[in-house]
């Protein structure tokens, strides 16, 4: 699976030590993260695990207290195109008066430098992105009348428009209808035949085989990380889950969560 | 009508409408974006903070030039900001108790220095009382040309910077993905929430004056789903509400910025009520023709229904007693009445109804497009 390494080229993502607390208590603590080139990876873990912080982390939004953040390699503010992000649906103010469209053509800004507004040739790439999520006949609804799968899927195409080289995605599967869920499968398919990297943030336990490579598990420690077959046991989910797994009993509490990798 | 005539030849009125213009138009454009970031009440609070700066302006100056006031009420309203988001960062208290409380401490500041300013010799002429609630008649050509000037630094900024600060309003995260440096951005266009309010002061005054930062685009958000539509129309509702306000004022000798903001505000209500997708009207209006046809439909299936269940003759009269039970005589008898003016149900001189033949077609055409959601979308 490791071809990035194999072949002598940088990680995608490679993140050491990272630690960040807000106020005394820790929320990241000493994470890696390392993620192959052309893999698509899960990171899984509790409420409250840090899932979110990891990426907010990765992506320079929030500054760690200890850590280093490479992205092939290089610091992050050097790679800065490369990288795209989907946040969460719920991040935003869907009544923003605005269109599906424009919204997406957002992606375009980074590439655009200061005053210069998107022109036709912007518009023309995020009509394309629409189409490629399958949103082409909702380009100019009002993205407050979309639905939460398909607000979703506005956010992805606005990432694909970037045209990035790794995909930081915080749960894209939250709340989505069972069409959107497929159609965001076959797009993450896609970006791996692209060769491109997709790191997401991902509740459903059940699905974690059937859609990702590579899975780290995390609970303000990460708990395990590498290729799915191999980490996605029973016993690292209840390290990371404390014992509160389905079918496994106990209330076992932070003690569980000295276990390392 | 005479005030209308008036202000093409009498030099005062058109100052004062010329002014009230160029303060609707800065403070509806700029006062949009407040709206949508949720800085409304931080636009209250700086504005009752300007008044201290004023105040200390002109006594440090001893000039009432506006522009120097201006700037006197900016570096306060700056500093209340500040530290609004100071005591939020560093204390417990949370940001609307850090509001109220800067609030009303630089205000409080701000009466003090003026009541002292008061009680000088000769200093009843400073009319910085006037600051509070507002006075149009007193504006000068020098007044609304420094409010032109500085509200059209403001106005090309934003625009200037149109992107980003939509980008910036909508998903800040994903801006400071893109590289832009979002911490200055936001202290600019806050900065401009402080020009859009600043523009105003003299003619509305600081306890209102965030009524017109508000109003306008709250106003024009109902109207339009393009966010360059709704800063336009908060311009022209902004102008509107001072035009008319000031010249409302001027008449009927009231105080100028409450007056304003009566308009504005009646703005919004109309905005509120009547707006085409999202007035409240029109959308009780929808609910209660989707109602109405829903008893209609309702009423066809019973009717198809009840004629099922009597085999051969489909257009045989039936009681309506059980229909009345299930559904309420009102909604019934009133179903019955439209559907019979339509032609698609009878009443049998019995007394019992049924459905005409293209009754029994709608009905049919009806179930199939209910089993069949797909092709109703």
């Amino acid at each position: 699976m490791r071809i990035g390494l194999r072949t002598g080229g940088a990680l995608a993502i490679q993140a050491t030590d990272l630690t960040l607390a807000y106020q005394q208590r820790p929320v990241l603590w000493d994470v890696d993260l390392e993620v192959p080139q052309g893999v698509l990876m899960a990171i899984v873990g509790p409420n409250g695990a840090g899932k979110t912080t990891l990426l907010r982390a990765v992506l320079g939004l929030l500054q760690p207290a200890a850590g280093e953040v490479l992205i092939f390699g290089q610091p992050y503010a050097s790679q800065r195109r490369r990288v795209a992000y989907v946040p969460q649906r719920g991040s935003v103010d869907w009544d923003f008066p605005t269109t599906a469209l424009d919204i997406v053509t957002m992606g375009t800004y980074g590439g655009l430098g200061w005053v210069r507004r998107p022109g036709s040739s912007e518009r023309a790439r995020a009509a394309a992105a629409l189409t490629e999520v399958g949103m082409e006949c909702y380009a100019d609804r009002q993205i407050s009348q979309l639905s939460g799968g398909q607000q979703q899927r506005i956010f992805l195409a606005r990432a694909l428009v970037q045209d990035a080289d790794v995909y930081l995605m915080d749960e894209p599967f939250q709340g989505v209808d069972a069409t959107t869920e497929r159609a965001i499968v076959e797009l993450l398919r896609a970006l791996r035949a692209d060769g491109k990297t997709v790191v997401a943030v991902h509740h459903d336990l059940q699905t974690v085989t059937e859609y990702f490579d590579e899975v780290t598990l995390l609970n303000v420690r990460r708990i395990a990380g590498g290729p799915v077959e191999r980490v996605f046991t029973e016993e690292n989910l209840r390290h990371t889950y404390g014992g509160r797994v389905a079918g496994i009993g106990g209330r076992a509490m932070g003690n569980d969560l000295e276990s390392a990798s | 009508m005479d005030v209308l005539g008036g202000l093409f030849v009498d030099h005062t009125l058109r100052t004062v409408a010329l002014g009230s213009a160029t303060l609707g138009i800065v403070s509806g454009a700029l006062g949009a974006f407040a709206v949508l970031r949720r800085q409304a009440l931080l636009g209250d609070a700086m504005s009752h903070a300007a008044l201290p700066g004023v105040a200390l302006a002109f006594l440090m100056t001893g000039s009432r030039a506006p522009l120097v006031l201006m700037l006197g009420a900016a570096i306060a309203g700056w500093l209340a900001a500040l530290a609004i988001i100071g005591v939020a960062r560093t204390s417990r208290i949370k940001t609307d108790s850090a509001m109220a409380l800067t609030l009303s401490v630089f205000f409080g500041a701000g009466l003090v220095v003026l009541t002292f300013i008061q009680r000088q010799p000769a200093a009843g002429k400073a009319g910085l009382d006037k600051f509070l609630f507002g006075q149009a008649a007193a504006m000068l050509e020098s007044d609304v040309i420094t409010m032109a000037a500085v509200g059209a630094l403001g106005l090309f900024a934003l625009l200037a910077l149109w992107k980003e600060f939509k980008l910036l309003s909508f998903d800040p995260d994903f801006a400071a993905t893109l590289g832009m440096p979002t911490r200055r951005l936001d202290i600019l266009l806050t900065g401009l929430l402080v020009i859009a309010i600043v523009v105003g002061l003299k003619t509305v005054g600081v306890v209102l004056m965030s009524a017109m930062v508000v109003a306008p685009g709250a106003a024009a958000r109902q109207w339009t789903n393009h966010l360059g539509v709704m800063v336009t129309l908060a311009a022209l509702f902004g102008a509107a509400a001072g035009v008319l306000g000031a010249l409302l004022s001027t008449t009927a000798e009231t105080s100028t910025g409450p007056t304003i903001v009566l308009v504005a505000t009646g703005l919004v209500v109309v905005s509120l009520l009547f707006a085409p997708a999202r007035g409240v009207v029109w959308a009780r209006i929808r609910a209660w023709r989707s109602r109405r046809m829903l008893a209609l439909e309702a009423v066809i299936a019973d009717l198809a229904s009840l004629a099922a269940q009597h085999g051969s003759n489909a257009t045989h009269p039936h009681d309506i007693g059980a229909l009345n039970a299930v559904r309420g005589r009102a909604v019934v008898e009133r179903a019955l009445s439209e559907l019979a003016a339509d032609g698609l149900a009878r009443q049998h001189d019995t007394g019992g109804w049924s459905l005409t033949p293209r009754g029994l077609a709608e009905a049919d055409r009806l179930a199939r497009s209910r089993r069949a959601p797909g092709v109703a979308r």
